[in-house]
């Protein structure tokens, strides 16, 4: 550590230089970091599904109706914990631009098949009590700036009621929070019981089934046997691991993880240019100077580890402030496409990449100009 | 007059002096160009995504035409009513006829479950089912390989951004529908637009296949003229026996992708903004390098009476042309690799795929090349000021 | 330290050729010399003679085309790059016509420099630039950037990095090339001092009779040979 305060003072020969590049890297590493955030929160529910949970659907496709009757053939089979029906509702909370998701559940099967939406018993309690009750994830709550005991009107665009009445209004008696930052807190549940018994059809039908098997690694026999059980019945199923389901949901949208690379490519290609010009530069004005250290006694590999610190130096030092930033817009001020994304957040493992690719980008921008110190003549160096 | 010349001539002998002095720095003058052509390679091509869904949506739209949904409903997905009502609207005034009858089509929008080839894996691909009006309503339709789908069979016809988009869906094979094999026996255009990303059956066979009953999801007119819109609305509006939406075709695609558009092109801005400020800075580098290598003869120009807007402006005009050709470079690069680009992707709207192309139109490159100049222009600012302000003794004695 | 004749320099049949293109530059020819501990040597001659090359051998900057130069009795021609690195380290301080300070270290660290190559901590690192600098007199500038001094500050800053490992011999290229009479005088005034004092071997370029004059011994060289070789 003794040659730190020669390299910093390298970097300190041509300050704008050294911070305009600190900075553009420090931007990049923003911009990684946000990608990376907005990557998981594209295919947030596969990392965050139970590996023993599956999900069946209609066989055609997820928008044919299940009745309700499965459950209890469900839960019949050898290695089924429990099922439990969900069902799309799809209604418009003021205007289109407004979209969350909305299920309505059974209230206990549902947060035992569930157990990561944290709720409290007070508001469990509440929710069992009242029949039009809804709950409320902490991160859709906050962005509509909905408290407990507010009334949520709901418009109908699928479920339209017996009593024609357009918008179903909901009395919220609690909000959810996730066991950790990876759970979605975006969505909105009410009661089944209550749904049955206002829509004006489909009555008996519900839209998919979630099922809790005992052991996973038998997840993938049990998804056979389920769907043996309603073969060539009016509604066969398909079913598939909770993971699997998400991820083809993912994928429908497209291949988030190619588009991010592919920007971050160009991100990083931009940079790798400006810190290595910049080190090029950097070598290119103190030729002489290294001809100096050489001749005072630095060896060739002394003289290319210094520049290759330098570099390593300024990488690090944007890299490392863009992912503290990054990390800090992303917890502050969240989701930049204002709540669609049903987790935001920035994951440890995306920091450790980070700090990688800090040090990749570093090596990568030095190493040319660092090779060139390390072949320079010192008597060519010195005669400039 | 004279004095305006004069001063044309020192900007462009200063900034001549520069540009030809530009070789002698072109690893960093190529550093801050390629900088500014990716970040407008990016800008234009994510922004170009955006582009291409709303291009298809334009090109899926009659002036024409209106469409009736379930009042309440926004999309044809979570849309229904009776045959009863079908039939009422069908029959109100405004809509066109022919020899047939009105050009009314109650149609059914569900969608099955398809691999998609790029990726694989299922995905929701919208299967229409329409009557005999659908071919008059949608002017371009058009079979480009087989035949229409016979009335009354298990037949369908694939829209032809369908058939690339996902496998198994060219003439003479199959879809399984439940449990039985639907035939493919055509494949259709309709000028471009979302219909091409569909595949059309007989509503009538639909119907039962999906356990539907005697409902549809819609009906899609084609008006005497675009004026009749009104007359046609306020007739279904005010009729008490129906409880419908009606809208301008072109009012209920713009809807169909209003968040799809605006997650992309929130997303594209940020991204170039935050990428943006990086080439900003790559830039600035750039140019405070210009400026200290061009010191003395700055300062010998400036001693020679050169006056100091001259110098400002060369050094801006220098920052601008790196700009510039880093924008086209960029620009150029996002057309030839994305422009016309296909790709589907989930409209979360209507639960389904839509298949469109990236489209990199004109104005996308307009503004991706005006956003280099301002990154050229903030880039060059600041370094143009110190070369104005050096003081011109100092200056000649340094180096 | 010098071998049995008392020769702590010895330099023998050095020839140096550089290639320029396809053309060959014979700068040094057939050139033989001995250097006895303790001495101070001037070594003159016109420009292009040959003697910057010759010092940067001596210096084990670069190495002969031919023939041998060693040093304290080790043929440093021999030695591989790195423990001729290493070599340079301990046993040779340079001084340059252009002072050559880090512009961006102040003095104490341009004379620090070389002792970062050796196993002293950091206080002991601080005692001997402390010592260095007060030898060159120059310690009450410690904190001051090469910028801030004169040239005969700068100078004296380089001779103080040079002596600073404490090295039995000082390679002086045009030490006061770019100096005025008054700087001159003080910086060989130094010099006289390091070698009459400490017992430093000093070889010394000038194109100054008043700087030759100062030394023990002239040496001139012409066309990469010696010339003349008389006691000052
Ligand atoms: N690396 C090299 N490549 C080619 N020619 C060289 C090289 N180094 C020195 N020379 C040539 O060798 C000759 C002697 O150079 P040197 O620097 O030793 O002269 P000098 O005696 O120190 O002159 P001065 O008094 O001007 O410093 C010159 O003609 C020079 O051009
Ligand atoms: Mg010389």
């Amino acid at each position: 550590m003794k040659y730190f305060s020669v390299i910093w003072s390298s970097l300190k020969r041509k300050k704008t230089r050294s911070i305009l590049t600190i900075l553009s890297i420090l931007v990049a590493f923003i911009l990684y970091g946000y990608l990376s955030a907005i990557r998981l929160g594209f295919d947030a529910g596969v990392e965050v599904s139970g590996v023993d949970r599956l999900v069946m659907q209609h066989k055609v496709s997820l928008i044919q109706f299940l009745p309700e009757s499965y459950e209890a053939r469900i839960e019949q089979v050898q290695g089924v914990d429990s099922a439990v029906h969900g069902t799309w509702f799809g209604g418009i909370y003021q205007k289109p631009m407004n979209f969350f998701s909305q299920f309505p559940v059974k209230v206990e099967e549902y947060l035992d098949m569930y157990p990561e939406y944290v709720i409290s018993d007070e508001h469990k309690k509440a929710w069992l009590e009242t029949r039009n009750g809804a709950i409320a994830g902490r991160t859709i709550a906050e962005r509509f700036g909905w408290k407990v005991g507010d009334r949520i009107p709901i418009q109908a665009t699928i479920w339209t009621r017996k009593d024609g009445n357009p918008t179903w209004e909901f009395n919220l008696v609690g909000i959810y929070d996730g066991v950790d930052k990876s759970t979605d807190t975006t969505q909105f549940f009410f009661r089944y019981d209550y749904f049955q018994e206002a829509r004006s059809f489909g009555s008996g039908n519900v839209g998919w089934y979630w099922i809790r098997v005992d052991n996973p690694d038998n997840a993938a026999e049990i998804a056979k046997e389920v769907d043996q059980l309603f073969a060539n019945s009016p509604a066969e199923t398909k079913t598939q691991p909770e993971a699997a389901f998400m991820q083809g949901f993912a994928k429908q949208i497209g291949d988030i993880g190619f588009i991010m690379t592919a920007i971050l490519g160009a991100v990083f290609f931009t940079i790798l240019l400006v810190a290595g010009n910049s080190m090029a530069q950097a070598v290119r004005e103190r030729i002489q100077e290294i001809a100096v250290l050489k001749a005072l006694g630095f060896t060739h590999t002394a003289v290319l580890a210094m520049v290759l610190a330098e570099s390593l130096l300024l990488a690090c030092l944007g890299g490392f402030a863009g992912l503290a930033i990054a990390w800090t817009m992303i917890t502050t001020m969240g989701d930049p496409t204002n709540g669609s994304l049903p987790v935001f957040f920035l994951p440890v493992k995306d920091v450790v990449i980070g700090v990688l690719l800090a040090v990749l980008t570093g090596l990568a921008a030095g190493i040319l100009p660092a090779i060139r110190a390390q072949k320079l003549q010192i008597a060519d160096g010195l005669r400039r | 007059m004279v004095a305006a010349m004069n001063w044309l001539a020192q900007v462009i002998a200063v900034t001549s002096f520069g540009i030809r002095t530009l070789p002698e720095r072109r690893g960093a003058a190529a550093a801050a160009a390629f900088g500014i052509a990716g970040v407008v390679a990016v800008m234009v091509s994510v922004l170009s995504i955006a582009h291409g869904v709303n291009q298809t949506m334009d090109k899926s739209v009659s002036s024409r035409n209106a469409m009736v949904l379930r009042s309440g409903s926004d999309t044809e997905m979570t849309s229904g009513f009776s045959n009863d009502t079908a039939k009422i609207v069908a029959e109100a005034p405004g809509i066109a006829r022919n020899e047939f009858g009105p050009l009314a089509s109650p149609e059914l929008f569900v969608v099955i479950d398809l691999i998609k080839s790029s990726s694989n894996s299922d995905a929701n691909v919208p299967l229409r089912g329409i009557a005999q009006a659908a071919y008059e309503v949608r002017e371009n339709f058009q079979i480009v390989e087989g035949r229409k789908f016979e009335w009354g069979r298990n037949e369908v016809i694939v829209g032809s951004a369908a058939s690339r988009e996902f496998s198994g869906l060219d003439v003479g094979k199959s879809i399984l529908v439940g449990s039985e094999p639907w035939n493919i026996v055509g494949v259709f255009s309709t000028g471009g637009g979302v219909a091409e990303g569909e595949i059309w059956t007989d509503a009538s066979v639909l119907q039962p296949a999906f356990r539907r009953g005697n409902f549809y999801q819609s009906v899609i007119v084609r008006l005497n003229s675009e004026d009749s819109f009104t007359e046609f609305k306020d007739s279904l509006t005010a009729d008490p026996r129906v409880n419908v939406k009606v809208i301008r075709e072109s009012e209920y695609y713009a809807g169909q992708t209003a968040i799809l558009t605006a997650v992309i092109t929130g997303l594209g801005s940020l991204i170039a903004v935050i990428m943006g400020l990086g080439a900003v800075f790559g830039a600035l580098n750039t140019m405070y390098a210009t400026v200290s290598a061009r010191t003395r003869e700055i300062a010998t120009l400036r001693a020679l009476g050169f006056k100091t807007s001259p110098v400002l402006i060369s050094i801006l005009m220098e920052s601008l042309l790196l700009a510039l050709i880093g924008g086209t470079l960029g620009g150029a690069l996002a057309y030839f690799a994305f422009d016309g680009f296909e790709a589907a992707t989930l409209n979360w709207s209507s639960f389904s795929q839509i298949a469109f192309s990236f489209r990199v139109s004109g104005s996308l490159l307009i503004q991706g090349i005006a956003f280099a100049a301002l990154i050229g222009i903030l880039g060059g600012l600041f370094p143009a000021i110190r070369a104005a302000r050096l003081p011109v003794a100092t200056a000649l004695r340094e180096l | 330290m010098a071998d049995a004749n008392g020769n702590l320099v010895e330099v023998t049949g050095v020839d140096k050729v550089f290639h320029r293109g396809s053309e060959d530059i014979h700068v040094l020819g057939g050139l033989c010399l001995k250097i006895p501990e303790g001495e101070f040597l001037a070594l003159m001659g016109p420009s292009g003679s040959g003697k910057s090359t010759l010092l940067n051998l001596l210096a084990g900057l670069d190495r002969p085309t031919e023939g041998s130069v060693t040093i304290s009795g080790e043929r440093i021609d021999q030695l591989s790059e790195r423990r001729l690195a290493g070599w340079r380290a301990r046993h040779v301080g340079l001084v340059f016509q252009f002072y050559n300070l880090m512009p961006t270290l102040n003095a104490a660290r341009n004379v620090e420099l070389p002792l970062l190559l050796t196993h002293l901590s950091r206080t002991e690192r601080k005692k001997h630039v402390e010592v260095a600098l007060s030898v060159v007199g120059l310690n009450h500038r410690h904190g001051h950037y090469p910028r801030q001094l004169s040239g005969g500050e700068q100078q004296r800053v380089g001779i103080a990095r040079a002596i600073v490992t404490d090295p039995t011999l000082l390679l002086c290229d045009e030490p006061t090339g770019d100096l005025d009479r008054k700087s001159s005088d003080e910086i060989l005034d130094l010099l006289q001092a390091l070698n009459q004092d400490q017992g430093k071997t000093i070889i010394m370029v000038t194109h100054d009779n008043d700087a030759a004059k100062r030394a023990s011994r002239i040496v001139h060289m012409n066309k990469g040979k010696l010339t003349t070789d008389a006691a000052a």
